[in-house]
């Protein structure tokens, strides 16, 4: 049989202090993007945010400086402008100062068709969303959010003992701030999408958490006599390369999504993909050393196995 | 060994419902069907989201306060009206609040007199005015305003319903969200800025007199540029005799093409409106321009015959939206409920004209609070990119599952086939709507699907090493796969069904994709490898499992 790795034995355990402290300064970050979130100083999409979004497709290429400068010179210099590749798209976006009455999307196409008379173009697509959708947007995430992490610890909780859930979930959320972390220090655009995306790779990297778990568990029944840490690092290194081999079939089609999917699905498979890299990581550096962190030892393992 | 079978048929007609219920997803070979088979499959397949027909999706907000004025103004001119019929002098009536109604007088005796008149209005109430005791102050009842308000939705719904009937979207969704809200949603629309004024347009006609013997007084120029209202407004503002007001023609020079306004004195009392029309056509004059003919019911026949006899060679505007579109005067009493709405404007502008003044007008004015518009180009670039995305992802996972795990890794694969032929079919079956990141789901699910088999065969690959025989490495690595594999499913669902929920639009169509997808390869995962693995070991006393 093809193995991508042999039987290993790798001490994971032993490294937990240097993967607390990587995981320690993502969680940081993503605290910090989830504070300027709240605080409304991120680079929040405009489905959040509000404003109005233009995407047009020109016929010959269109130098970004010169669509700058025409806003500008039109009373919309506090548009931001994104390109896509060869393709003459441009994708201008106007944040929450305007409102939809003021006809942002309108007056970007005249501001076009004015200033550039000989490059015809077409609206590929056009978004206006009003602050107050915006503003039920945000909190319908957040009540998403909120429910499916709520959903995850019963379930894992009620599966497995409270501190298998405990550490499940605070894995998970270390997954998610640390792709929101990622995104933050890359200004990357927190849109719908984006959310979506934080949310299912919660999800998903529960999955790998619990591949994992469900390992120690059983070893925990087996194998008594063991050291807790021997234990856990058996585990791992016992199901690795399933880890291994079920994160790399996603992220073999994540990649083509990410690279091939289109501007829409772009950031959307990026998050994911990251997600589930930092999910495999963390059941592996955070799930695990997180239930020897837990107090009792070894006595208090096998509760109620 | 009968269990075997009974899964082998189980798993057979999974597929072939799910085969069945995908086939109208594909119209050509759905059409070259039999009839007989056509009346047993479903007729409808999976619907395109906006985001890759292309279409518009808009949310609007009844201004529903605006809606209380407009009924409040109504009443000012009714109280004038019954004024004048019962001959009570009084010198102004005027609505001070959104919801209140002054009236005043000079003669303190005829408080009485007026006071009595608020027998015909049971909607308002009197108030104490505290001022002057030539004043009386009226305000509608809140039962009343709250009523308006209910009725201004619901009103709004049935016009942009028969507006977008008579505009012709396949499929549109006209539905109410939450208490004022209204979700308008036009697939495959081509021309998206028209339809979204078409919806827009309050399309209040109104029939008013011009007040022509105080235009001469006011000075007003005889056209002015496009841009240049305001200013004129300001001007006149001053010298505006009660009860009349300006309002502006919309006209185009001939030669030139350019825009202009003509300003008119017209009298805020209003003679008519569009509530009697019984129709409205476009025909075409006999200069080769178009204009729109409309029909009166019964009652606004009568009205608008009264109403031209008493004015003959005096001028009447028709004003569309506090536009003027003519002012022709009226040459005789016009008898059989006719008449015509000439102006500036092209075919089109005449047939929306026509499309909006048949469907009524709406009660207040609408704001369009998120408007998401997807031009049928980006969609089609959508389908394009989505389905090569998933084409290439397939294969990468197809070849590495048969690289990695051989003729174990085809089994996987198959169940892959299996599982992506029973997510169509069963996202036709639901009718759903697949969008973008649906399209993602997809390939989520692709990746997903094949994690189980690969929590498998690990297992197997763990009870062979361990010495086990191929059979009973089978059985074991299945079992014991199994909680591992319901656990971290249920886990997915979880956040899943939470993004169905919350989710709105292309959100919702990619935690719709996931939870089946998540379903449909729990049952693939389970059901489908193990029976052919059974079958093999049936069959075939296998001495060594190609793992």
């Amino acid at each position: 049989m093809l193995e991508i790795l042999g039987k290993t034995n790798v001490d994971f355990m032993g490294k937990r202090r240097y993967a607390f402290l990587f995981s320690g300064i993502m969680v940081v970050l993503g605290i910090i993007g989830l504070i300027q979130i709240a605080r409304g100083a991120a680079n929040l999409g405009i489905d959040f945010a509000g404003g109005t979004a233009v995407q047009l497709k020109f016929d010959q290429a269109i130098g970004i400086e010169e669509a700058r400068k025409a806003l500008e010179t039109n009373g919309l210099g506090n548009a931001e402008l994104q390109e896509f590749g060869q393709e003459n798209k441009l994708l201008i976006r106007v944040k929450a100062s305007t409102t939809i009455e003021e006809k942002t999307a309108e007056k970007v196409v005249s501001i076009f068709t004015k200033e550039f008379p000989g490059n015809r173009f077409v609206v590929e697509s056009s978004t206006e969303i009003g602050p107050t959708i915006g503003k039920k947007l945000q909190s319908d995430a957040l009540v998403a959010i909120v429910i499916s992490f709520a959903g995850i610890i019963l379930y894992i909780a009620a599966r497995f003992e409270l501190r298998f859930g405990v550490a499940a979930a605070l894995a998970t959320f270390h997954d998610v701030l640390a792709v929101l972390g990622a995104f933050f220090i890359l200004d990357k655009e927190i849109t719908l999408l984006v959310v979506t995306a934080l949310l299912t790779l919660a999800g998903y990297s529960l999955t790998d958490t619990v591949v994992v778990f469900d390992r120690i568990r059983e070893n925990l029944r087996l194998r008594r006599r063991e050291h807790e840490v021997t234990m856990v690092n058996n585990a791992i290194n016992q199901v690795l390369s399933r880890t291994i081999v079920t994160s790399l079939t996603v992220v073999l089609v994540l990649i083509p999504l990410t690279l091939g999917g289109g501007e829409v699905l772009h950031d959307f498979s990026l998050a994911l993909l990251w997600g589930v890299i930092f999910g495999t990581y963390s059941s592996i550096f955070v799930a695990s050393p997180l239930l020897l962190l837990w107090p009792g030892g070894s006595g208090r393992l096998l509760k109620r196995a | 060994m009968k269990k075997v079978r009974a899964r082998l048929l189980l798993l057979l007609l999974v597929l072939l419902i799910s085969i069945v219920c995908f086939l109208p997803s594909f119209p050509h070979l759905y059409l070259a069907l039999p009839t007989w088979m056509k009346s047993i499959v479903p007729n409808k397949g999976i619907a395109l989201g906006l985001d890759l027909q292309g279409g518009i999706h808009m949310v609007l907000e009844v201004d529903e306060d605006r809606a209380v004025e407009i009924a409040v103004d109504r009443s000012v001119v009714a109280i004038q009206d019954l004024l004048v019929e019962k001959k009570i002098p009084a010198e102004s009536v005027k609505r001070t609040s959104p919801t209140r109604i002054v009236i005043q007088f000079q003669n303190a005796d005829l408080k009485a007199q007026i006071q009595k008149l608020l027998d015909e209005f049971p909607t308002f109430t009197e108030v104490d005015s505290a001022g002057s005791g030539n004043t009386i102050a009226w305000e509608l009842r809140e039962t009343e305003s709250k009523r308006i308000k209910d009725s201004a939705i619901n009103q709004a719904l049935e016009t942009i319903r028969n507006r977008i009937d008579q505009f012709g979207v396949a499929e549109p969704l006209v539905q109410r969200q939450g208490l004022k809200q209204i979700v308008v949603q036009l697939p495959g629309v081509r021309d998206p800025k028209r339809a979204k004024d078409l919806i827009k347009e309050t399309a209040l006609l109104e029939f008013k007199m011009l007040d022509e013997d105080n235009q001469m007084k006011l000075d007003l120029p005889s056209r002015i540029p496009k841009d240049r209202e305001a200013e004129v407004l300001k001007q006149a503002e001053a010298k505006l005799p009660e009860g009349s007001q300006v309002l502006f023609e919309r006209a185009v020079e001939r030669d030139t093409g350019r825009e202009y306004r003509i300003p008119y004195l017209v009298k805020k009392r209003v003679m008519l409106t569009g509530d009697v029309l019984s129709d409205a056509r476009v025909s075409i004059g006999q200069f080769n321009d178009p204009y729109v003919s409309i029909t009166f019911d019964a009652k606004g026949g009568r009205e608008f015959e009264r109403i031209t006899g008493e004015n003959v060679k005096k001028r009447m505007a028709i004003v569309l939206d506090n536009t003027i579109y003519s002012a022709p005067v009226i040459q005789e009493r016009i008898s059989g409920g006719r008449a015509q709405i000439t102006g500036t404007f092209s075919t089109q502008e005449a047939n929306d004209l026509a499309i909006v003044l048949r469907a009524g007008a709406l009660p207040a004015p609408l704001k369009i609070i998120q408007d998401l518009t997807v031009g049928p180009s980006l969609g089609k670039d959508s389908i394009e990119k989505g389905v090569r995305a998933t084409l290439i992802a397939g294969a990468v996972v197809i070849g590495f599952m048969v690289v990695y795990y051989r003729l174990s890794g085809v089994i996987a694969n198959f169940a892959l086939v299996l599982n992506l032929i029973c997510l169509m079919g069963a996202l036709s079956a639901l009718n759903a709507t697949l969008t973008l990141p649906g399209i993602a789901g997809i390939v989520l699910t692709i990746g997903m699907g094949v994690d189980s088999n690969v929590l498998i065969f690990e297992r197997i690959r763990e009870e062979l090493r361990a010495g086990k025989a191929v059979r009973l490495a089978v059985d074991g690595g299945y079992d014991k796969a199994l909680l591992t594999i319901v656990d971290s499913h249920v886990t997915t669902l979880i956040t899943g069904v939470a993004l169905f929920l919350f989710g709105t639009g292309p959100i919702k169509g990619f935690a719709v994709t996931l939870c089946l997808g998540i379903a449909i390869n729990l049952f693939t995962a389970l059901v489908g490898t193990k029976v052919i693995f059974d079958i093999i070991n049936q069959r075939h006393k296998v001495e060594q499992l190609s793992i």
